[in-house]
Order: structure tokens, then C-alpha cells, then sequence
């Protein structure tokens, strides 16, 4: 059984705004290692920009992350991915012309060592170390069951298959802490199903700490450890899900206040 | 004595056919006989994480041996069954030879059987004993073990998602085969002398006939019944241990045991399986398989995707793809018929084999095939033609689970499109008046497994068995399989009447979608046509005919005509056989309404419903035997939102001259 244990991430009053809207309000949570946290939340809550203020893409006003015990300052999104946090997003964005192969490929990038002119000559150590990889390519093929779209270009697969791919490519860097965007949007039921049991896998197997943004409350109730609700830039709840799911103000937040 | 094994082992690996076995009566005997005299051919291979993992005999003989020590330890004794379930995995193979040097029975399992199914053949067969490929059967077999008490152990094979699987009855097949090689330090030799105890006459195997009509029956099969079988067809074919076969058909179909096990056994060659269902065309085209099965839906999708694909291609490839497939079409089967061809003929044949059936086939993945087969339903002649003109020796065979398959094989030379070719050797074959097939083989079943009364009406005491299938011999010596004898009826002057026979000729035409025959009790066949609606429309465009709905496309004149053409064109084929040529088609209408099956007229897998539709269109079947012009009916329609409405149409009746000389129907016929 997987041990959830001390929060391997903080966030400290993060705020962030941009000109006079504040998308994130002094948020502060963890994650926790090996946990599943679901973030959800209305349109506009904040739930992306968190997820951008965590990997580097925004930079928050005020408040600081701790990775794993170091306070970081100003990041880059490629200090996050070396870290060892990796992430998929909303909308695919993968390589549309390239191979699902090559595109998980790509998501071995940080870890190969030889350097550009060696990758060119494709000899001895070059070689060796992409045959290393591939293996790795591979398990990761075999566990997402995309043996048969391996050598089809990405453009070419429909939505939900891209999304397997996009979620190939984030574990292909086999990341500590892996932040999925909506994994499951656009997808029918079967998919849905799939993807779920693909996210408790690799929390299982590798032990990836997962935090996710869904909007589909079924989903999140069943694979979630944890579930934060943001509303307007506002935490507004924090907790297991039966616990979140009964919380009056999160009830007010999705349905509407009773007048 | 080494010399000896030698000297023919090099001719065999030259390339020359062998039926020699050493003497081995059982499976697990001819593993240790490959072991040790091509210890380093590949006798498995499997696709994993995108490479072709092999294992060679020697390799493959230690993984059984080991699981069988495994099982041995786990109590599992002599004549105990072994359920198999999943795809074709090498470790799933392995558990046969485990279970059978063990002196066990394996009962393989279709994989995507639902639980209630499995629980009846678990229960029935008394297994103690499964081998499970993944978490999905072993979630089925958690579902109904309450069911199956005697159930006592599952080993599975894959452990992924298993890890919070703690029941004590559960074990790794990695685990079982450790605790196998401990058992096996302890007790050496206990291996071998487990498989020197079996006999050619001990049960092989139990294969479950996923019965459409009651509960499925347990076909007992010995070893003497499938490797007696298997040899022959080996020796009929000239197979060598230089063969490639894709393990793609599931595992519980006695195909499948005959093609990628029993006679990969026999000959020594080498059974490889696709990395999943998803990918077989894939690993098809990279295995390049020298002999190859599948049932003719699979090579009408095949040559589907091919069509399609040069559909999408530029002008130039369109246009050297048709030209040369016209020159095949002509040429092709004679060629491999090894008839005279004219020179020029065969340089042109030999130009488009360069520019276009070299590449087509190596795409497919059929460049290496030296025997490809079709059974199981009838195949259209022009999918059937489409193979055999690109080079590719497609032949038909008929059997089934009670025969080892093997009865009848197409020769070389003789092939046809809706023949199955003749009684191959050691087979004998006797129609009876009623017009069904007998067989006495080698190969015949040992009985139904607890199931004495099924058991006495298939195989009678004097050694006949009763397939159930209505066929006769043509000229040629051929046997020609019509329908179930069931369905078969006569005609009011005593003719056999099949309207399966000759309904799947009328669909054979792409205009024709469906069609349903009347003649049983009748003076005469008679035909209700549905036309396919995308092909017809397609042609009535092109030649400017307008028409709004399917009911007016089906009542215009030139649609009737094409159609008179199609039938007239199955009459001809019918008036070959004497036995057949009573059942010309006299009469015909085109249907004002597609069969559906939302109206109860089809099934849910689109097979006709004779009586249904008899009762529903009894207006329109008196007037096809009144002599009527015309017919006139009033349906009932369900449309898609569920209300119901009524149609009505007069229908015109064309009559049919069925005094036409008895023509060769479709090209190929000459290839014969």
C-alpha cells in the first residue's frame, strides 16, 4: 500500500494577479508525497494559474513555493521539469507531426547526457544511452496499452489517445510530482474510465505524487486522497472528499448561494 | 546414435517436409524430442515492449518444465484439468505442455467469455487448476469461485495491477516456477518420468464449442486424434520447421490449438504472438508468417483497408494499382495454378509483381506465405480471386472442433472459391440421403466430456460422425458445404433446396445487400432482394438515374435490371450442379424497404429471419408463386423516434429464364 506522507510541496500565500483581477488570493496548501490531490472549482476560480504559479510559467506576486525543503524564488518552467515535477495541459500540446514514440521520446530529453554532437554521430555511448531510453519509452508504451499507435503520428489520433500520449510523455521524465490539467476533459465515459485507472496506476506502480484539475465531480470523489476547492482566487475548502463534498460552503460555491 | 538423429534433422532443416516424430506420442514427448535436436531454433516468439522477444526449444522446454514442477508442488495430480484463459501468450502455451506432461487435461477458456459462461465450464470440467493472464480474468475467476468450488488455485501470468491482490489461492506464474525449479532440485528427473507415463491415447485436451443453441460442449480430444491429424495436413502441405505463424485467434478455438500449437509441435516450427489484439495487423506485416489462417471476414477487411487507402492515393498510383490488378485478375491464378500462361503474359504479370503486388503484399505482411487458409463461412469469390491474383496460395479446408479440423484441404491446382476441396488422407467422407456430411478421420473427437446422449447422436457405433452440415461432392471430387442440415429443405420435386447456399452467392454481388430465398415445400425458388443502398446509389448517380428515397431506387427499371443480372449470373453458377441446378432462382422482387433489424426482420448480427419475414410478407411471397406481375403490400415501419407507420407499395415481379446454358460464373472457375 502506498504511504502518503510529508508535503513534498508549499505553497504560502501565494497571490497572484494580473492588472487589477486577482486570480489567486493568498492560497496556501501542500502536497502531500504519494498522494492524490484533486484541485477543483468553478470557471475562472484559479485553478490553471495555480497549477502555472507551481511549475514556473507565472510568477506569483507575493508568497513563496518550497520544493521539497528549498524556498524558491524566481523559476523557469525547465527548473520545475529538471526538479522533477512534469505536467500535461488543457488543451494537448504535443508534437502533431511526430510519432507517439518520438513524442514520449522527448520527455527523455533532461536525462540524456551526451551532448549534441555526440547525439549526431550516434555511436557508441550515443547509441547505448538511446537504446537505454527507449527501454524506457517502452515500459512506459506497454503500461498506457498505446503499443498499437506507437509508430502513428499524434496529429492523426483521436483526443482521448492524445491525451494517453501527453500523459506518456509527462511520466517518460519520471517525475516526483506530475500535474495533470483536466486529463479527463473531452472524453466519453470509456475513456474517462481508462484514464482513471491509468492516474491510480502510476500513483500505485511509481509512486507519483499526482495533483489534478477536473471538473468531473465523479472522477475526482473516486480517485481523489485530497480535494481543494478554489473559488475567485480563494481557497474555500481543504480536505478528503466526503468530508469537501458535504461542506456548506463548497455546496454555495457550485449551486449557488440560497437566498 | 547422434549421427543418426542428425543425417535427417539437416534435411529437414534444408527445407524438406518431415512427418517423422521419433517416436514421440504426446506434445510434451515432442518438446524434449525438439529440445535436443534443435535445441537453438526459436520455438516462440512474443512482442514486448516493441521487440520480438524469442524463446528457442531448449529455452521453451525448461519455462515448462518449470511451471510444470510448479503445479506438481501445488498438488496438481494426474488427469486434473488446467483452465486457460487470456490471449495468445507464450506462458499460456506453456501451461498446455505443463498440464499435459503432467498427465492433466488444459481446458483453454475463451478470454472474452463473460463470468457466467466461465463458471458453467469451470464447474462442468471440475477444474482445480487455472492459469490466468492478467487482473481482468482474475477479477472474472475472484467473481465466481463461490460457484466453482472445486477451484483451487489460479496462477496469472501478468502482475501488473495485482499488487493489492493478497488471496492465498492466488499466485504469481514467476512464483509457481520458482518454487517449480526448487521442487525439480529435490526431485530430479520427476519431469521426464511424468511424460514417459503418457500415451498417445490419453485425453490431449478438452475444447469447449461455444454452442449456439444450449450449453457449449466439452469436445475430448486425444493425443493419437490431433497429432494424427495435424501430421497429416503437415505432410499434405510439404510444412517444414522454417515456418513463421502469427498466435492471433483465440485460444479455446481448436484452429488456433491446431495452427500454433499442435502443429508447431509436429513439424518443430516456431508460434509467435502479437504484442496485443490491437496491433496483430502491425506485428503481421513484421513477422511476415509463411503460413497463415483467417476466417474471411478478416481478409474482407483487409482488402477494405487497401481499398480505402487507394482511394486516398495520387492518380499515378491510382491508376497502375487498377491496371495491374485487372493483369492479376487474369493472370495471377492460373499462374499459381501452374497452367500454361502465354510469355508475355507472365512478363507483364511479372512487371506488376514488381511495381505493385511485391509491395502490396509486403505491406500486408503476405510476402513470405506459402499456405494461407480460409474456413468457417462461406468467402465471397472475389475477395477470395483478390488474394490468389496477387500470388498468395489462399486455399479452403473444411472441419471442425470434433475432427482436429482437418477433413478436406484444397490441393494445389485445384482451388475454387466455393468448393472446400477434397477428403485429405486417412479421411473418409459419406453423404447420407438427407444430404449431410459423415466423417470417419484420425482425428475424430472421443466423445462430448460428461455428455453421453450429445455424444451418441454426433458419433454413431459404427464409427461415423454426424456433422450436421448438408453438402455433396461436385464433379471434380470436391466437397461443396451448403448450410446446416437443419435449414436445408427440398423442393416440391424432391431437389435439395439451401437458401443460405444460395443467398450468400446473391450477396456475394456488392449491389446486393440482403437476400432471402423461399423454396422449401415450394414448386420453385423464388427471391426477395434488398439492394445496398451506397453502392446502388452510387451507380444510379453516375449514370444520371435520380431517385429521392431507397424505395423509389428500388422500384426504377435499370436497378431491376442489374439486379436480373446478379441473379442470372448465381442461376448460371446453379445450373453447373446437377444437385443445385433445381434451385434456380425463377422469380424475383426488390424489397421497397431495407430489412432491419429494429423491425425484428434481422438479428441482431444481421442474419435473416426466414419465418419472420415469410409471415410479414406473405402478400408479396403468394404473389411470387401466383405468377403475378406485380405484388402489392402493406407494412408496418418503426421509425427511429419509435412511432409506428404504415407503407405501402406495389412491387414489380421480374421473371427469371432459368434455361440459360450453364456458363462459368465467375473467372477463377477456370483455375480450377
Amino acid at each position: 500500500m502506498k504511504q502518503i506522507g510529508e508535503p513534498i510541496l508549499t505553497a504560502d500565500r501565494i497571490t497572484l494577479a494580473f492588472g487589477g483581477v486577482t486570480a489567486l488570493n493568498a492560497i496556501s496548501f501542500g502536497i502531500r508525497r504519494h498522494e492524490i490531490l484533486a484541485m477543483i472549482g468553478p470557471n475562472g476560480a484559479g485553478k490553471t494559474s495555480m497549477l502555472n504559479v507551481i511549475n514556473g510559467f507565472y510568477h506569483p506576486q507575493a508568497g513563496t513555493i518550497t520544493w521539497k525543503g528549498e524556498t524558491r524564488r524566481r523559476m523557469r518552467p525547465y527548473h520545475a521539469a529538471a526538479q522533477g515535477i512534469a505536467r500535461t495541459f488543457q488543451n494537448v500540446a504535443l508534437f502533431k507531426g511526430m510519432t507517439t514514440l518520438d513524442n514520449i521520446m522527448t520527455g527523455r530529453l533532461l536525462h540524456m547526457r551526451r551532448n549534441f554532437l555526440w547525439q549526431a554521430i550516434h555511436f557508441g555511448p550515443a547509441e547505448q544511452e538511446e537504446l537505454a531510453h527507449r527501454a524506457r519509452v517502452e515500459r512506459i508504451i506497454d503500461f498506457l496499452e498505446i503499443q498499437a499507435i506507437r509508430k502513428t503520428p499524434v496529429g492523426r489520433l483521436p483526443y482521448g489517445l492524445q491525451k494517453r500520449v501527453e500523459l506518456g510523455r509527462a511520466l517518460a521524465m519520471e517525475p516526483e510530482l506530475l500535474l495533470l490539467d483536466e486529463p479527463m476533459a473531452g472524453m466519453n465515459v470509456e475513456e474517462k474510465e481508462d484514464m482513471c485507472r491509468f492516474i491510480l496506476d502510476v500513483s500505485d506502480e511509481f509512486g507519483t505524487t499526482i495533483a489534478l484539475i477536473e471538473h468531473d465531480m465523479g472522477v475526482v470523489m473516486d480517485i481523489s486522497d485530497r480535494v481543494i476547492v478554489l473559488d475567485y482566487g480563494r481557497k474555500i475548502a481543504d480536505g478528503p472528499p466526503d468530508e469537501v463534498r458535504s461542506s456548506p460552503e463548497v455546496i454555495a460555491a457550485y449551486l449557488g448561494e440560497e437566498r | 546414435m547422434t549421427v543418426d538423429v542428425l543425417a535427417p534433422v539437416q534435411e529437414r532443416q534444408a527445407g524438406s517436409a518431415h512427418t517423422d516424430r521419433g517416436g514421440a506420442d504426446t506434445f510434451p514427448k515432442l518438446l524434449l524430442e525438439h529440445a535436443r535436436v534443435r535445441p537453438q531454433r526459436p520455438a516462440n516468439r512474443e512482442k514486448d515492449y516493441g521487440i520480438w522477444q524469442s524463446w528457442n526449444w531448449a529455452e521453451v522446454a525448461a519455462e515448462v518444465e518449470a511451471l510444470a514442477c510448479g503445479l506438481a508442488a501445488g498438488g496438481f495430480r494426474r488427469g486434473d484439468k488446467l483452465a486457460i484463459i487470456g490471449d495468445n501468450r507464450p506462458r499460456l502455451y506453456w501451461a498446455i505442455a505443463a498440464a499435459q506432461a503432467l498427465g492433466g487435461v488444459p481446458v483453454p477458456i475463451y478470454q472474452d467469455a463473460i463470468a457466467d459462461e466461465m463458471a458453467f465450464v469451470l464447474d462442468h470440467a471440475e477444474v482445480r487448476f487455472a492459469v490466468a493472464e492478467d487482473q481482468e480474468q482474475v477479477d472474472k475467476l475472484t467473481e465466481i469461485r463461490g460457484r466453482c468450488p472445486l477451484l483451487e488455485r489460479v496462477i496469472f501470468s501478468d502482475p501488473r495491477g495485482m499488487r493489492h491482490y493478497d488471496q492465498p489461492w492466488l499466485e504469481d506464474y514467476a512464483k509457481a516456477q520458482e518454487r517449480g525449479r526448487a521442487f525439480a532440485r529435490t526431485e530430479p528427473g520427476f519431469f521426464g518420468r511424468e511424460i514417459a507415463k503418457g500415451r498417445g491415447g490419453d485425453t490431449a485436451i478438452i475444447l469447449y464449442t461455444s454452442g449456439t443453441t444450449g450449453q457449449p460442449k466439452g469436445v475430448v480430444l486425444s493425443f493419437d486424434n490431433i497429432i494424427g491429424c495435424a501430421t497429416n495436413a503437415i505432410a499434405f502441405e510439404g510444412l517444414t520447421d522454417r515456418e513463421e505463424v502469427l498466435a492471433y485467434l483465440p485460444m479455446a478455438w481448436i484452429g488456433e490449438h491446431i495452427f500454433s500449437y499442435a502443429q508447431a509441435y509436429c513439424a518443430g516450427f516456431c508460434a509467435s504472438c502479437p504484442e496485443s489484439q490491437a496491433t496483430v495487423m502491425l506485428d503481421l506485416r513484421e513477422l511476415g508468417p509463411t503460413y497463415f489462417f483467417a476466417p474471411p471476414r478478416i481478409f474482407e477487411s483487409i482488402l477494405t483497408q487497401v481499398m480505402i487507402r487507394m482511394e486516398d492515393a495520387g492518380w499515378v498510383k491510382r491508376r497502375l494499382f487498377r491496371f495491374f490488378l485487372d493483369v492479376a485478375r487474369r493472370i495471377g491464378p492460373r499462374l499459381l495454378a501452374r497452367e500454361r500462361v502465354a510469355v508475355a503474359d507472365r512478363l507483364l504479370y511479372r512487371l506488376g509483381d514488381l511495381l505493385v503486388y511485391g509491395p502490396l503484399k509486403n505491406t500486408l505482411g503476405f510476402s513470405r506465405i506459402r499456405v494461407a487458409y480460409t474456413a468457417g463461412e462461406a468467402i465471397g469469390p472475389d475477395l477470395f480471386t483478390f488474394y490468389r491474383s496477387l500470388g498468395i496460395n489462399l486455399k479452403q479446408l473444411y472441419g471442425m472442433t470434433e475432427s482436429s479440423v482437418f477433413l478436406c484441404i484444397q490441393k494445389h491446382g485445384a482451388v475454387k472459391p466455393d468448393t472446400v476441396g477434397a477428403p485429405i488422407e486417412g479421411v473418409e467422407i459419406r453423404i447420407t440421403e438427407d444430404g449431410e456430411v459423415l466423417f470417419k478421420s484420425p482425428g475424430a473427437f472421443q466423445c462430448y466430456y460428461k455428455n453421453p446422449e450429445a455424444t451418441a447422436a454426433a458419433k454413431r457405433r459404427d464409427g461415423w460422425v454426424h456433422t450436421g452440415d448438408s453438402g455433396f461432392f461436385d464433379a471434380d471430387g470436391q466437397l461443396k458445404i451448403l448450410d446446416r442440415a437443419r435449414d436445408v429443405g427440398r423442393l416440391q420435386g424432391g431437389a435439395v433446396f439451401a437458401p443460405k447456399f444460395i443467398e450468400n452467392k446473391l450477396k456475394f454481388f456488392p449491389w446486393i445487400k440482403e437476400a432471402v430465398v423461399f423454396g422449401d415445400g415450394r414448386p420453385f425458388v423464388a427471391a426477395f432482394i434488398n439492394i445496398d443502398l451506397e453502392a446502388v446509389g452510387d451507380w444510379a448517380e453516375r449514370r444520371n438515374i435520380a431517385y429521392a428515397s431507397y424505395q423509389e431506387l428500388a422500384a426504377e427499371g435499370a436497378v431491376y435490371d442489374l439486379v436480373q443480372d446478379c441473379v442470372e449470373r448465381v442461376n448460371r453458377g446453379l445450373a453447373v450442379e446437377p444437385t443445385l441446378a433445381p434451385s434456380q432462382i425463377r422469380r424475383f422482387l426488390i424489397l421497397h424497404k431495407e430489412l432491419d433489424a429494429d423491425d425484428g426482420e434481422l438479428t441482431r448480427t444481421r442474419k435473416v429471419r426466414r419465418r419472420i419475414i415469410a409471415d410479414r410478407y406473405e402478400p408479396l411471397v403468394a404473389a411470387l408463386y401466383s405468377g403475378n406481375a406485380t405484388g402489392r403490400i402493406t407494412t408496418e415501419i418503426t421509425f427511429e423516434d419509435g412511432r409506428k407507420g404504415q407503407m405501402r407499395a406495389e412491387l414489380a415481379i421480374r421473371d427469371m429464364d432459368t434455361g440459360l446454358p450453364p456458363a462459368e460464373p465467375v473467372p477463377l472457375r477456370r483455375a480450377g
